[in-house]
């Protein structure tokens, strides 16, 4: 994963850099740092880890109240703490009588299915407007970018029109997983990523394989996509959070409760009388971890993806 | 590349061209058509609604601006307005001051510190359906619930943190804060790797105290990733939708209703299809307004 193209930041000049990594390694740790933090034990080292403390606190530790309340048996507000008390598997088996499993199946096949069409389109999209030039170049990345602007929040009402009755073709995609995927595939921000990286692969890659007869598509397969694999790293894993969060979407393609995806299913369990908090907490859990464990497996190109993302504009 | 097209040979090159010409849009076709049916056509779509008096089956009748007046003096859309702006203004200043204090403190190399950041940032790839539940049962109102007993130990009663119409809309300005602010903090991290070390040093034997080398040392050369961070905040703020969605629904009592849950609500509860389409043209033109503007100031801002 040696990454040279998505540096979070570009330091033009390249003798500046190494000058200031060689000062980095020979000057003392209290440079490296905007409040130069010390790491040796002390008042500042121990206010430091004070403060990581608190931060853990406030922003990672409320993740265990959901894993504790979901193995505690019917828990309310009241009985929420960080460790469980005597661990059960009951809230789980709830869920499961209220369909949440079949919710999990439709969140997978949307994820699934959605980032796939994602990945296609957007890779696609993204060698034309790099490696090729022709006229419109500039309105098209300009459309791309444009559809950024454009989120379901802004377009839902005439998007839930579009969805019952598709124009030209008159599908009704409602209640189908394809009214969620669909509108997932065009992504700008991915166009734009990808793009960006894909023109930083050398002219002369391209021309040698050109010189030996291979094709466009062969080109994209074997010349250019082994040479993107970070950059669809990146893709993939942002690609999938942005799906997993989708909200608004799988609420107003779904035809009746069944087509929701666990997200959105969670709104019907606290809705139901019958179940205690435990049983929507083991929802959230089951909501929870497939984007935990992208995440976790995969946090640095989520990361440098978001940088890069960021400082590129 | 301008031949006369007399020649076989010209003709062949020409021929190569147009073919030339066609490959870009075949790889461009799929996205192009996907972005069309599912954004554009939806975005005309809702325009051009906007400008009728929806009516399923009696007929759509055009009537004008109506549906804008309509929303524009509408005491609970004008509400909405307020609502947004303090959600907006509020998450966005709270996260992206929240996010800088998070990259100062855990900007470093050391293996711990990369845990940590990792652990912090959970918040941002947490569906916001699931943060909602999460901060639901944080601020469960009985004096048990798990903010309220902090508060307990603190001699404070049992806050009705969404029940109270006074206090609901702070309690989503305080999750979107925390969404947010580790986000941000990625964007100013990626920020602070790229300040000058030397400009650190330099400033140590000038003998400038912290706050003067935060102030003019960091800050200056972090402008652009402030920048971004403050667009992005922006717009996400006007458009914000899910998070009170799923926390308050806009209750209690519409106090927390938001420019896009009002327009949800109009177009999918009441039916209201023209009214809806309406604010959400609205809502669009305002986006696009402050996105040229930022881009504009910002632009400005790095020529200078």
């Amino acid at each position: 994963m040696s990454a040279p193209a998505i540096e979070p930041v570009r330091t033009p000049v390249p003798d500046a850099k190494s000058l200031a990594a060689e000062a980095r390694r020979t000057t003392p740790a209290r440079f490296d740092t905007a409040l130069g933090w010390s790491d040796r034990p002390g008042l500042a080292w121990t206010f430091r880890i004070l403060l990581c403390a608190i931060a853990l606190g406030i922003f990672a530790a409320p993740f265990l109240t959901i894993f504790s309340g979901a193995l505690t048996p019917n828990p309310s507000g009241s009985s929420l703490s960080f460790l469980p008390h005597d661990s059960t598997l009951l809230n789980f088996k709830v869920a499961g009588e209220r369909g949440i499993w079949d919710y999990l199946g439709n969140s997978l096949v949307i994820a699934g299915g959605g980032l796939l069409l994602q990945l296609v389109v957007c890779t696609l999209a993204a060698y034309a407007l790099a490696r090729h030039r022709f006229r419109g170049r500039a309105l098209i990345m300009l459309l791309f970018m444009m559809t950024l602007m454009l989120p379901e929040e802004v377009i839902a009402i005439p998007l839930s029109l579009v969805l019952g009755d598709v124009p030209v073709v008159h599908l009704d995609l409602k209640g189908t997983v394809w009214g969620v995927i669909l509108p997932l595939g065009a992504w700008g921000f991915s166009v734009m990523m990808l793009t960006e990286f894909m023109r930083d692969i050398p002219a002369e890659i391209e021309e040698a394989a050109r010189l030996d007869g291979v094709g466009e598509l062969r080109m994209l397969w074997q010349v250019i996509l082994p040479l993107c694999k970070p950059a669809l790293g990146v893709a993939g894993v942002l690609g999938f959070i942005m799906i997993w969060d989708q909200y608004l979407l799988p609420l107003i393609a779904a035809k009746d409760p069944t087509d929701y995806t666990v997200t959105v299913a969670l709104s019907i369990l606290r809705t139901d009388p019958e179940v205690g908090s435990g049983v929507v907490l083991a929802g959230a859990v089951i909501a929870l971890i497939p984007s935990l464990i992208v995440y976790l497996l995969l946090q640095r190109s989520l990361v440098t993806g978001i940088a890069a993302g960021a400082t590129k504009g | 590349m301008t031949a006369t097209v007399t020649t076989p040979a010209a003709r062949r090159v020409s021929g190569v061209l147009s073919k030339k010409a066609v490959v870009p849009w075949l790889f461009l076709a799929p996205g192009l058509l996907l972005a069309l049916v599912f954004k554009f056509w939806p975005m005309a779509k809702g325009i051009w609604l906007s400008f009728f008096d929806v009516q399923p089956f009696l007929g759509d009748q055009w009537i004008g601006l109506d549906n804008y007046t309509r929303v524009l003096t509408d005491h609970r859309f004008q509400d909405a307005i307020g609502h947004t702006l303090v959600l907006g203004i509020g998450q966005s200043v709270g996260a992206i001051l929240l996010g800088f204090v998070l990259a100062l403190l855990l900007e470093g190399q050391a293996r711990s510190l990369k845990i940590i950041r990792t652990a912090v940032f959970l918040p941002a790839v947490t569906a916001t359906a699931v943060v909602g539940e999460l901060w639901r049962l944080m601020y469960y109102p009985t004096s048990d619930g798990l903010l309220n007993s902090g508060l307990h130990l603190l001699g404070l009663g049992p806050v009705q943190f969404l029940d109270n119409p006074d206090i609901a809309l702070y309690s989503t300005v305080a999750m979107g804060i925390w969404i947010w602010a580790p986000y941000n903090m990625v964007i100013l991290l990626a920020g602070l790797a790229g300040v000058d070390r030397s400009l650190y040093e330099a400033a140590a034997m000038d003998g400038v105290s912290l706050w003067q080398r935060l102030r003019y040392v960091t800050l200056p050369a972090i402008r652009p990733a402030l920048m971004i961070v403050l667009t992005l905040a922006t717009i996400r703020g006007l458009r914000v939708f899910t998070e009170v969605y799923v926390l308050t629904g806009g209750g209690p009592a519409g106090s927390t209703d938001v420019w896009m849950t009002r327009a949800y609500t109009l177009g999918f509860t009441r039916n209201d299809i023209g009214g809806a389409s309406a604010a959400s043209v609205v809502l669009l033109c305002v986006t696009l307004l402050l996105t040229v503007t930022v881009n504009y100031l910002r632009k400005r801002g790095d020529a200078r």
